[in-house]
Parts: structure tokens; sequence; C-alpha cells
């Protein structure tokens, strides 16, 4: 397997979305191709550190005001949108 | 409608009775819907648009349009993913209008390899992210996914940050699985490439080309 073949794969091999046996090529592919081996630990870390640092929070005071001005938008809406319906 | 609230509030009432009951004119059991889902459809938001008042409109106009639009859910699919459709919508028109630029669409740069072949193979230190402390961090990973062409950043937070399926991402993004797996691999690889240079092992020499 050619390590452009392997980058091919990568995103299903992460996902565990592969067959037993293409899996065993890829770990085989894996065991003697160092860089492949590199790109494929740190790709799984680069998923990792974005799903486990919360980014972008709301706070609890904007979350509320958002929600007080939908639900007040949406009572707004309701006289038309039953009449346009 | 007393048992709708009352479900709500002990959490179990189900989605789909939720939006049956908000077709039908319950706004309590919308706003359980917005509860629900605001804090998802924020984040979503503030990756495309990566400007917090922009972030703060989509959510409002998503969540209003898609009540306004509820007789038009058919329930063939998750009101989740219905919702989340209209948002990155939303939130692409913020950035088109923002850019000024009308060619913002999730089609961007799809035929560019740039980033996408490995170059930076040199490996990361054992625990990256504690070279760092976490507001240091935090501006590090936005700038990072900011970097992203807006197609390639929707399917790696939808996928990966969100944690949907292949398939929900699919459905949400009106793109075929195979688009959608070819944008993830690319947005994976070209954000790896990118904190490679934050997150490298010192010690194995700078590994730069």
């Amino acid at each position: 397997m050619k390590c452009t073949e392997f980058l091919k794969e990568l995103t299903d091999y992460l996902d565990g979305r592969i067959t037993e046996s293409l899996r065993a090529e890829l770990d085989e592919h894996l065991h003697w191709c160092h860089e492949c081996h590199v790109v494929m630990n740190t790709t799984k870390k680069t998923i990792e550190i974005y799903r486990d640092n919360e980014l972008y929070e709301l706070p609890d005071d904007l979350r509320n005001r958002l929600h007080q001005a939908i639900m007040t938008k949406c009572r707004n809406s309701r006289g038309g949108k039953k009449s346009s319906t | 409608m007393e048992t709708i609230q009352k479900k709500a509030e002990e959490g179990i009432t189900s989605e789909l009775a939720l939006v049956q009951a908000a077709k039908k004119g319950d706004l309590e059991a919308f706003s359980e819907l917005v509860r629900r889902y605001d804090r998802n459809v924020f984040r979503i938001a503030q990756h495309i648009t990566h400007n917090e008042e922009d972030a703060q409109d989509v959510v409002q106009d998503a969540f209003l349009k898609a009540y306004q639009n509820l007789e038009q859910f058919q329930g063939n699919s998750k009101f989740y993913t219905w919702l989340v459709r209209i948002a990155v919508n939303e939130a692409l028109m913020r950035l088109r209008k923002r850019r000024n630029d009308r060619t913002v669409s999730l089609d961007e740069d799809v035929e560019t390899e740039d980033g996408s072949i490995p170059r930076e193979v040199a490996d990361w230190a054992p625990n990256p992210e504690q070279l760092y402390g976490t507001s240091e961090l935090g501006d590090i990973l936005k700038k990072t996914i900011q970097g992203l062409s807006p197609g390639f950043r929707t399917v790696f937070v939808l996928r990966d940050v969100e944690g949907l399926s292949t398939e929900e991402t699919a459905e949400m993004l009106g793109l075929s699985v195979p688009a959608v797996k070819s944008r993830l691999l690319r947005a994976r690889l070209q954000l790896r490439e990118r904190l490679a240079k934050y997150f490298k092992s010192k010690k194995g020499g700078d590994g730069q080309q």
C-alpha cells in the first residue's frame, strides 16, 4: 500500500468505518511507515482537541436574552403565519 | 398542553411530540425545542461566521424561520437536522453579507489540494494542549479553524465537533455522502497541518522543509 492510498482511507480508519481486512492492510502500512503513523496520530489528536475544547460557549445571560427575543418574535409572528396559510 | 409542559420539565418528552405540539400552536413546546438546541446552533453559527453578533442573529433567525415553517417540516428527518440546515444557510448568508461576497458557498475551494497533502510530518509533543494556557489554546484553535474555507470548516464542525454522522451532515448540507467524506478528510488534514507549528515536539528537530 502506498502512502497516498493510506491517506484516502484515513477518515474511515479514524472513524472505525472499515472492514476488518482493510483495517489489517492499513495497520500493516502504519507498522512500517513512520510518516503515516505521525499523520494518523496527529490527525486523531486534532479531532480530539477540537472536540474537547469548547470554543464558543453560550453564556447564561446571553442565552436567556436570546431565548426571550426568539419567543417574542415567534409570538408576534403567530397571527401572520396563520392568516397567510 | 399541561401534559406536554410537565413532561418537558422532566426532560422526557420526545422531540417529535414537542414538534407536533408546537405545530398546533403550543409555544411552550417550541420554547423547549429552543432550549434543547440553542447552544448547538450558537456554536455552529459562531464557527461559520466567526462573528458573535452574526451568530446571535443566526440563532434568532434560524429558530424564528423554523417556527414559521414548522408546517413544512415533514418529520422524515430529525427536527435538529432540519433546524441546523436552516441555521447553516442563515450563517452562510451573514458571512456573504459581511464579506460582501456572493461567492461564499459550501463549494468554495473544494478543488484545491492546498494543505491536504501532509508536508509536516514531525511528531507532536505528548500532551500538546498543555503547552498553552486555556485562553491561549482557545485563540490558537479559533484562529486555525478560521483559516479553513467555509465549506470545509462547516463539515468539520458538524462531524467532529458536534459529533453528527456523515449521513446527517450530508442531509443538513445538501451534499452527497462522498462529498462530505472528501471535505472532512481535507478539513482534518488542513487543520492538522496548521496546528503542527504550535504543537510540534521540540526534541525531534523543527521538521520544517
